[in-house]
């Protein structure tokens, strides 16, 4: 800004309104000015209406009996006793849900399809190519309308169910397949696992040290796959293998036993799966390539074998390119997937701010507690972003 | 007298043949395909999987199927049945737009198409001309013939609108609306007034935080409690006021990483010549940002495209909603798949068309900038 400093002899002062500084006080003044007018036009008038039409504002609501029921729980609810509130976690946890699976499977696919398309092979890099212009220019909501109308809603009936080595079960209700029965004594298990990851971090820190510090290096690979594997398997033959499987039977026109994964969910799943996948091939892709040739080239001069020029080399820079823009396809899905509601799946916009909002009216508690979830979510994981930027970027000196 | 080596023919090393040509069918295939086992055998798999996948989908859609017909009977064979998009042809394009007055739809829809084609091909002149048309000419003429009521033009209420035309028209409003709110917006944020550059960040942050549906969601729920209670807000409006809100915020993030590559050398220059704020931007800064960022926006364009599908979920009637509420007619049940690949590749014409162009415009104007 044309500030005048000290050092320079006090110019001659125009007229007001070519002073910068009084300009963009008197601009910031202008527009605090129609935003809090803005601001009280639209409560003065949400105020009125919703005085009109009777309802009442608040989060009392929250407290009241929801009384209806939900195709997926993962946690405690039941039509008749739990509250809206409870709707609001209910939906929460089966977008959390759909959006874990959808990341693992999604990041898994994406890159396969990026490192195909840098193939040499002609063929395979031309095939990942079509995958990705395919998907990439579909609209998610018809690939998940697709999936569930034309690909699920037609499978079989539960009596002539496609099945697999007579456990695992997809038919027009979905898939079913053995669940786990946890018996007592399981909790060791999951806290061997736990305890064998801090063992891995352990082992991993103290190695690095020693290499840094000796130049010998630890086998820590084979070593932390054994701990992480090993571990938990000894505990649980221990103590007994406290697990047992429920496996689906066919009794009448239905199954019993086992776990139903909803149709809902399985085209979801699959649909932002596929569709996010497609644009991670392309950043998996635009990452590698942008590791400059010379870095392998360096790498190859100084006898790096293949593998570890890939490890040490490679990856580590095209990663500092593909983490953010990964992320951000991340949150892309966890957003995408409230297109949910076009197909019943009980995610947070369809069970919150579809049927709750529908029986209580309360539009504006409700949409903003939704929009809250989601854009705590986004802020959350940008923040994490900008310092994992701020430790990557390149450390000019 | 010495003798030099080119006097004798004998120090001469005889001349080597030509290198052997490298080209032709055996060549391509073995440095592409079969260098090695490895890559022979990775090929004959993918060969396998794109011929079983490939082939029966080709069968299905084009050589088994049923082109021509009236009604259900009409599709025999084991094939698509594309009678069913046939007969719904005119649904498809034009939705509910009553029958006499689709003449209307047809100037504006080939007058976007004509437009589109001037600014496209690049032997065309005029291209100023042709934009400002695009940006002010067709919008008051679709309005005005779209909507009727005036000029002895009989009324069309939008909830009549529907089909192709409708996915367009959200299209169009949606990127003519919000592309200069997004450049106004990447200005504010990059402002060095600290109440305009909180007020456009909380804006922009706020827009990306949050899914589009719940902005739809909320602009049919919640918009009409903001307004005066006699003012009535017609859906379609609703959601595309949601949208080019939504997408401006999208827009102003891709303007603002043009922004922030350009010199600051540029914009001082310019205020050494003497040259304000507005005029700096517009002659010297946004010219260059946004040249930088063509395949940045095309990208949001093809976005914003495709997620004209959303408003199906607040019961306007686009394309993929006219073909999906097609599939539930008694008459027509079990031709879903049909359905949902025609919708596909309608959407997936203009997408890919979309991003090719902005590759090729990309390629174009890739000599400027060169540091």
């Amino acid at each position: 800004m044309l500030r005048p400093s000290i050092s320079i002899p006090r110019r001659a002062r125009g007229p007001l309104w070519r002073d910068p500084t009084a300009r963009a006080l008197f601009f910031q003044g202008l527009l605090l000015a129609a935003v809090l007018g803005i601001i009280g036009f639209l409560v003065h008038n949400t105020m009125a209406n919703l005085d009109a039409r009777g309802i009442r504002t608040g989060f009392d609501f929250l407290d009241r009996r929801a009384g209806f029921s939900i195709a997926q729980t993962l946690i405690d609810y039941s039509s008749n006793a739990s509250t809206y509130g409870r709707t609001f976690l209910v939906g929460l946890a089966n977008t959390l849900l759909v959006s874990a699976l959808g990341i693992v499977a999604a990041t898994l696919i994406g890159f396969l399809v990026g490192l195909a398309r840098l193939s040499p092979n002609w063929l395979l890099a031309r095939l990942a190519g079509a995958y990705v212009e395919i998907f990439r220019n579909i609209p998610l909501l018809l690939q998940i309308l697709f999936w569930y109308f034309a690909v699920l809603r037609a499978l079989p009936s539960p009596r002539q169910s496609i099945s697999l080595f007579d456990s695992f079960f997809l038919n027009v209700r979905g898939l079913i397949m053995p669940a786990p029965e946890a018996q007592v004594g399981f909790m060791a298990t999951p806290l061997a696992l736990a305890a064998a990851m801090v063992g891995v971090m352990a082992l991993v820190i103290i190695a690095r040290r020693r290499q840094a510090a000796t130049g010998a290096q630890w086998p820590v690979l084979p070593l932390s796959l054994a701990m992480l594997i090993g571990l938990p398997l000894l505990v649980f033959w221990v103590s007994g293998a406290p697990l047992e499987w429920s496996v689906p039977e066919l009794s009448g026109f239905n199954f019993r036993g086992g776990m139903q994964v909803l149709p809902e969910l399985v085209a979801l799943w699959v649909a932002l799966s596929i569709y996010t996948a497609a644009f991670i091939a392309e950043i998996v892709r635009s990452g590698i390539q942008s590791v400059p040739h010379g870095q392998t080239e360096a790498a190859r001069s100084l006898s790096l074998p293949g593998g570890l020029t890939l490890r040490r080399i490679v990856i580590p820079q095209a990663m500092r390119v593909m983490v953010p823009q990964v992320t951000s396809q991340y949150l892309n899905l966890i957003k995408n997937s409230s297109l949910a509601t076009a197909i019943g799946y009980p995610d947070l916009v369809a069970v919150f701010a579809g049927t709750t909002l529908n029986q209580t009216g309360q539009a504006i508690e409700v949409m903003t507690m939704t929009m809250l979830v989601y854009l705590s979510i986004s802020l959350v994981v940008s923040a994490l972003m900008n310092l994992y930027n701020a430790r990557m970027s390149l450390k000019e000196r | 007298m010495s003798t030099t080596a080119y006097d004798t023919d004998e120090t001469l090393i005889a001349s080597r043949p030509p290198p052997t040509p490298q080209g032709g069918v055996v060549h391509w295939l073995r440095t592409r395909l079969f260098s090695g086992p490895v890559n022979s055998v990775v090929s004959i798999v993918t060969l396998l999987v794109v011929v079983r996948l490939v082939w029966p989908v080709i069968d299905w859609a084009l050589i088994q199927a049923d082109w021509v017909g009236s009604s259900r009977a009409d599709c025999t064979s084991d094939g698509a049945c594309w009678v069913f998009i046939s007969t719904r042809w005119s649904q498809i394009v034009y939705g509910f737009y009553p029958s006499a007055e689709r003449w209307r739809v047809d100037i504006v829809l080939g007058l976007f198409f004509a437009l589109i084609a001037w600014l496209v091909i690049p032997r065309l002149p005029g291209k100023k001309t042709a934009a400002l048309m695009a940006l002010i000419g067709l919008p008051i003429i679709a309005w005005v013939l779209l909507l009727g009521g005036m000029f002895g033009l009989p009324h069309v209420p939008t909830r009549a609108w529907g089909g192709l035309m409708l996915t367009l028209t959200i299209a169009a409003v949606g990127i003519v609306g919000s592309l200069p709110l997004g450049v106004v917006l990447a200005l504010g944020r990059r402002s060095k007034m600290p109440f305009v550059r909180a007020i456009c960040v909380i804006f922009i942050e706020f827009w990306r935080g949050v899914p589009l549906i719940t902005v739809l969601f909320m602009s049919s729920v919640m918009l009409p409690l903001f307004v005066p209670a006699n003012v009535e807000f017609d859906k379609l409006l609703r959601a595309l006021i949601g949208i080019m809100l939504f997408w401006s915020a999208y827009m102003a993030e891709v303007v603002r990483s043009g922004l922030q590559a350009i010199d600051k050398g540029q914009g001082e220059a310019g205020a050494a010549l003497g040259l304000g704020y507005w005029l700096r931007m517009r002659l010297i800064i946004l010219p260059q940002a946004l040249k930088l960022v063509i395949p940045g926006i095309v990208n949001t364009f093809i976005a914003l495209f495709k997620d004209t599908s959303l408003v199906l979920i607040i019961g306007l009637f686009d394309v993929l909603s006219i073909i999906q509420a097609g599939l539930t007619d008694s008459d027509w049940l079990g031709f879903a798949i049909e359905g949902y690949v025609f919708a596909a590749l309608v959407f997936w014409v203009f997408c890919f068309g979309m991003s090719r162009y902005s590759q090729i415009i990309e390629r174009r104007l890739d000599t400027g900038h060169q540091h």
